[in-house]
């Protein structure tokens, strides 16, 4: 089990470095950073001064090593169009990004999973081919395309909710929230289910073809002879072990939602981390493309390895195998 | 005996297309032939666009502003000149759709061909090379693999456009699109290519090859290649789908095709501004052409693969 988990974190470490060297690479060789820094009249002896403070005239190796003790320290450098550190801009915006992707996930989750076991049970009902055929619309459909369509009926057309910004927020310390407030929750509704869309079908056909696969199985067959009660085969048994590929997926999606929320956030003008990076594309501000990078690549380690940490928590299988490696 | 010598007779082309598997398993759904046929009738509307389209977007001297925001012409104050209605500049819509979607199949096939052929070299170097290249080429796509695409093509596209910033938005837009679309997309043609080249490497007609003293290069390009390019062929179909949707997506963020020459994507962003104004029909009709092109080339990427794929008949 340590063996197991030592083993993770050393690749999740490996991970790290090489996005480190591919958000240094960009940071230091795309755009002169003296020629952002500085105006058209600073004189050549002023700008090799300057290059002196910044340590670019450093070997490269302790240019990198600069950087990444920097950025572990949460330095992530200044933004060329705001003038302000990296840091503080990102810290500002993600509040607005983690709350749109923790109740897209929830939404997600919610309708994906018992909408797969409807569909996994009742094969040939109406509802299922109707959920069916959502699904496949929802996969087909680009993330702007469902937004933009969703703006149109229900800000536009009948008036019902809000089609930008987060409406009232609650400062509660350096976390600004939009929970607290009816303006708040109404503006949540429709870009989390433009990002949730995708991610719930997903979970749903996931549900479907696993619930369908397991209910094949003997240890079912033999729960039925037992005289078990539908209810108590179909979800103490079957829907249970279907949820470790869930899991799996529904933890990898997580990371997928953070980075589609680049499109949601701006359909729907939210204020979140994806909008700034967007624009710090459109404006070519590599710190803010630099950190982005840095900041998504250690979410997704982050959740990689505490989704196998729960594999090994859920299926004793593989305590087993971790241990003999 | 006439029946015996018709019988030894090789089958034509098109006799053998008709009696195959795959034929077979085509004419037995109406979705996937409905699915063909828009995708076909697309595609052509696309190809002959300067031919079929009633007007030239591009044309400047054409329009007319006095026309501009005129609705399709089943509403009131429609003009049966510009059958959908016209965008804020006058350009006709149907016209716009059908160059637009022009824009977004060539970028897709592009885009497609550049992942294939990339991921397909770095996956039979890997594959049949094996040690040190193959470690390094496939820790680079482990790595890429956790990205989700939309993402590396933004970061791609930031990148290049600042590196070459000088160079002229409207030439390059097509370029570094489909450079960061190509590029995001070639890991899994590489994963798949190098498996299956494990597989044929040590196999005889390899060995054989090898023996007679043919240079790797030679042996990669011409014996093991034909025999990996089965499942390619899939995934190229299913990519197609995707490689629209993400040129959509980026052209949409306002970092993809610029509005001069509008891709389908860059439509729906213009018509976006107008949602708000009661213009709907500028955002509506590239959005339904985006997609139901993006579904039945999506429908038929899903049956493809289930058709070549023996395990599941």
């Amino acid at each position: 089990m340590l063996a197991f988990i030592i083993r993770r974190l050393v690749q999740s470490v490996v991970v790290m470095l090489v996005v480190s060297l591919i958000a240094f690479v960009m940071f230091r060789f795309i755009g002169d950073p003296v020629d952002q820094m500085v105006g058209l009249e600073t004189t050549v002896q002023e700008r090799e001064l300057l290059r002196q403070q910044l340590g670019l005239n450093d070997p490269l190796p302790v240019q990198f090593w600069h950087f990444v003790s920097k950025a572990a320290q949460g330095d992530l450098g200044v933004s060329y169009q705001f003038k302000r550190p990296v840091a503080d801009l990102i810290g500002s915006r993600l509040p607005a990004t983690l709350e749109l992707s923790f109740v897209s996930a929830l939404f997600a989750l919610l309708m994906g999973i018992p909408m797969g076991v409807y569909t996994a049970l009742n094969r040939e009902s109406v509802l299922s081919k109707l959920f069916l055929t959502i699904s496949l619309i929802g996969i087909s459909l680009p993330t702007f395309l469902i937004g933009i369509l969703l703006i149109f009926v229900f800000s536009v057309y009948l008036q019902w909710l809000p089609s930008f910004g987060r409406g009232k927020v609650v400062d509660l310390g350096w976390w600004s929230t939009g929970f607290l407030t009816v303006s708040g929750l109404k503006a949540l509704i429709l870009p989390s289910i433009t990002l949730g869309l995708f991610q719930m079908t997903l979970i749903m056909r996931l549900v479907r073809s696993e619930m369908m696969e397991v209910l094949r199985t003997d240890f079912i067959k033999f729960a039925r002879a037992r005289g078990l009660t539908n209810r108590a085969v179909n979800f103490g048994h079957a829907l249970k072990n279907t949820m470790i590929p869930v899991i799996t997926i529904t933890g990898l999606q997580m990371g997928a939602i953070i980075a589609f929320a680049i499109i949601t956030e701006t359909v729907f003008q939210w204020p979140g981390m994806g909008l700034l990076f967007l624009q710090a594309v459109q404006n070519v501000d590599i710190p803010i493309m630099a950190a982005y990078l840095l900041l998504i690549a250690l979410l997704f380690v982050i959740i990689n390895l505490i989704v196998d940490l729960l594999y090994v928590m859920v299926d004793p299988r593989i305590r087993i195998e971790g241990a003999e490696a | 005996m006439t029946m015996d010598s018709e019988r030894l007779k090789p089958p034509g082309l098109w006799a053998r297309v008709f009696d195959s598997d795959i034929w077979y398993s085509f004419t037995r759904s109406k979705v996937i032939m409905a699915a063909a046929i828009v995708t076909l009738l697309i595609f052509l509307g696309a190809l002959f666009a300067p031919l079929i389209a009633p007007h030239d977007p591009f044309d400047m001297a054409s329009l007319y502003l006095m026309d501009s925001l005129t609705p399709p012409m089943w509403e009131a104050g429609g003009n049966p000149v510009y059958p959908l209605g016209t965008d804020d500049q006058g350009r006709d819509i149907l016209s716009a759709i059908l160059y637009g979607s022009r824009i977004s199949l060539a970028v897709g096939f592009a885009s497609v061909a550049f992942a294939a052929i990339l991921g397909i070299s770095l996956g039979l170097l890997a594959g049949y090379m094996g040690g040190r290249v193959d470690s390094i080429i496939m820790r680079i796509a482990d790595v890429q693999l956790t990205f989700p695409s939309i993402l590396i093509a933004l970061l791609i596209d930031g990148s290049v456009r600042s590196i070459f910033g000088g160079i002229d938005r409207e030439q390059s837009a097509f370029y570094v699109l489909v450079f960061s679309i190509g590029l995001s997309f070639w890991v899994q043609y590489a994963r798949t290519v190098r498996s299956s080249t494990l597989v044929e490497k040590d196999k005889e007609y390899v060995q054989a090859a090898r023996l007679i003293g043919l240079h790797p290069l030679r042996i990669m390009a011409s014996h093991v290649l034909p025999n990996v390019m089965g499942p390619v062929l899939v995934i190229a179909t299913i990519n197609l789908a995707l490689a629209i949707i993400t040129e959509a997506t980026l052209s949409f963020l306002g970092v993809g095709i610029p509005s001069t020459q509008p891709s389908l994507g860059t439509l729906i962003r213009i018509g976006n501004d107008f949602l708000f104004s009661g213009e709907w029909w500028i955002a509506a009709f590239p959005g339904a052409a985006l997609a139901i092109l993006v579904l039945a080339v999506n429908l038929l990427g899903d049956w493809l693969r289930d058709a070549l794929n023996p395990r599941l008949r």
